[in-house]
């Protein structure tokens, strides 16, 4: 399954912009600021949650508009079945509401997920390992999420609980042990269940990435460096018995917050920060596909790959097409000039995007 | 511009829960309209709850006797207390009619970035009550936020010295639910806290 018949309406800068006859291939050529990440994010809104850029609804309405925006597209069987109409909206006169119709019924945004999964990566997420361990945690816990949902609660109420906690720390009294007990208790449980996520999510992709040859995409080797004990009752003791040190501090020192996600480059054994900006790149795709192939789980893939070619040489661009060939999913990649695509050209669909509209190439 | 009055009460009313200046005014401007009407009901009967509502000084409960109705009640089964955050959460359960011991309000839920401490709470008369005896079991009835559970574990550690049975509210399956629609958290609960049948 794969999607065709796409229209994005009143969606940032593309008016009415429509793509059709799709392929397992997409790509969207055009200058700096054309529209092509708009056309990836309207896509991303077939996934429940706020899109690839995390913007408010309103931040996508176009300018041109009365408020609102519609993005719809076809999901359409490969064995000639009846294609599922998918569309996402908002109706100007309830701005802040994002609707979602699925085969002209109202359904919720969650279960679009029942339908396709889809996965992205954006240059902004370049940096995440030079970037602090707190980014590389929020990273892990989305990619935990996709596999869990049920890893957000506990995410949440850890974080709660966490700040709690570091207030009665820097009071000014000293805190109360049966207030820093029920604290604790619940941060013990809670922050199990969290490390227990991100420890077996990056087991699971420790296993999905071990499968791909070492060369000649830098291959990332993931460990999980927790900051502190990983069962609940161990953690409850490190808290309880940490809390006059942790007082002297100000804060909370044992605990998931402080774990970190190691990322190694296979073959040269260099930490992943200390890599060059294409080898970063090349780990960083590893791993969004690995995971991508993890969450799918058995539903149909649509990948986002926004400016992934500009860092690779042309031997890794060719060995991320071959790649994204057998993931089967479908693609939608973005450049600035087509030559880098030209592994691909003869089976993609190709766009060019330019002031908010798109016209086929191919 | 509005009139000095007006705004006095406007801000007044700006505070109470859920409105906030914009909806304040229009319910002055809606008083002002019918000063002759609703708006002496209104005087009427705020000046009732001033004069005549009390705190009950054994639960905390909000009545126009201390002891409040429940806590005099002799049909009540004084043996068991149900503590709660807050009286809304009184009433919740007592609309139920099911529990038919007595209550214990604590007037909020313990909170470090609230400033919300154990003493602002009304746990010493909860204390009292367990100390002076008579009571077999101490329901504690907190919210299933973060802050309602750190409250109902902070008095079940406090309660421990006494010989009470310390229950909590089960979590898990709503009525009416359907499995297919749940979260796992929630059926994890639920599946923690299965009973035998019949």
């Amino acid at each position: 399954m794969a999607l065709s018949r796409i229209s994005l309406s009143d969606f940032r800068n593309h008016r009415q912009t429509g793509f059709d006859d799709t392929q397992q291939f997409n790509l969207l050529v055009g200058e700096n600021g054309a529209g092509k990440t708009n056309v990836l994010e309207a896509l991303s809104l077939f996934a429940p949650g706020r899109g690839l850029r995390r913007a408010g609804l309103a931040e996508m309405a176009g300018a041109a508009g009365r408020g609102g925006f519609a993005v719809a597209a076809s999901l359409v069987p490969t064995d000639g079945g009846d294609a599922v109409r998918l569309a996402t909206l908002v109706d100007p006169r309830r701005p802040g509401r994002r609707a979602v119709r699925i085969n002209s019924g109202d359904a919720s945004a969650n279960s679009l997920g029942e339908w396709l999964a889809l996965a992205w990566l954006t240059p902004a997420m370049d940096g995440l390992f030079m970037d602090s361990a707190g980014a590389r945690r929020r990273y892990l816990d989305r990619l935990a999420v996709a596999l869990d949902p049920a890893h957000a609660r506990h995410v949440a109420r850890y974080e709660a609980a966490l700040r709690e906690r570091n207030r009665l720390l820097t009071g000014e009294r000293m805190p109360d042990p049966s207030w820093m007990d029920g604290l604790e208790k619940q941060l013990a449980a809670h922050g199990a269940a969290l490390g227990g996520g991100r420890a077996a999510l990056i087991a699971a992709l420790r296993d999905e990435l071990a499968q791909l040859p070492p060369e000649p995409f830098a291959r990332p080797i993931l460990s999980y460096v927790p900051g502190g004990p990983a069962e609940a009752e161990p953690l409850q003791i490190a808290l309880r018995e940490g809390r006059a040190r942790e007082r002297a501090a100000g804060r909370t020192l044992t605990g998931p917050h402080r774990d970190e996600l190691d990322v190694v480059m296979s073959g040269k054994l260099a930490p992943a920060a200390n890599c060059s900006t294409g080898e970063q790149k090349a780990m960083l795709i590893a791993i969004t596909l690995a995971h991508a192939a993890l969450a799918a789980r058995g539903r149909p893939l649509v990948l986002l790959l926004d400016e992934v070619a500009a860092h690779l040489d042309p031997l890794r661009r060719a060995a991320l097409f071959e790649r994204l060939v057998h993931s089967g999913a479908q693609a939608w990649l973005t450049g600035t000039e087509l030559p880098p695509f030209e592994p691909i050209r003869d089976r993609a669909a190709i766009w060019r995007v330019a002031r908010g509209e798109a016209a086929r190439i191919d | 511009m509005a009139s000095q009055e007006i705004e006095r009460l406007a801000q007044a009313l700006a505070r109470l829960p859920g409105l906030g200046p914009r909806s304040a005014r229009r319910a002055v401007l809606w008083l002002v309209k019918r000063r002759e009407t609703s708006l002496v009901q209104l005087l009427d009967a705020l000046a009732d709850v001033r004069e005549r509502l009390v705190e009950c000084t054994t639960c905390g409960n909000v009545d126009t006797s201390d002891p409040c109705a429940i806590c005099s009640d002799p049909r009540r089964d004084a043996k068991a207390i149900c503590v709660v955050e807050d009286v809304a959460d009184l009433w919740a359960l007592d609309r139920a009619k099911l529990f038919t011991g007595t209550y214990h309000v604590l007037g909020g839920k313990l909170s470090a970035l609230d400033g919300v401490r154990p003493e602002d709470l009304n746990i010493a008369r909860l204390l009292a009550r367990v100390e002076a005896g008579g009571v077999d079991e101490v329901v504690l009835a907190m919210n299933a936020t973060l802050e309602g559970q750190t409250t109902a574990h902070y008095l079940a550690e406090r309660l421990e010295e006494f010989p009470v049975r310390i229950t909590q509210l089960a979590h898990g399956l709503p009525v009416g639910g359907e499995l297919d629609y749940l979260d796992e958290g929630t059926l994890a609960q639920a599946l923690r806290a299965r009973r035998p049948v019949g």
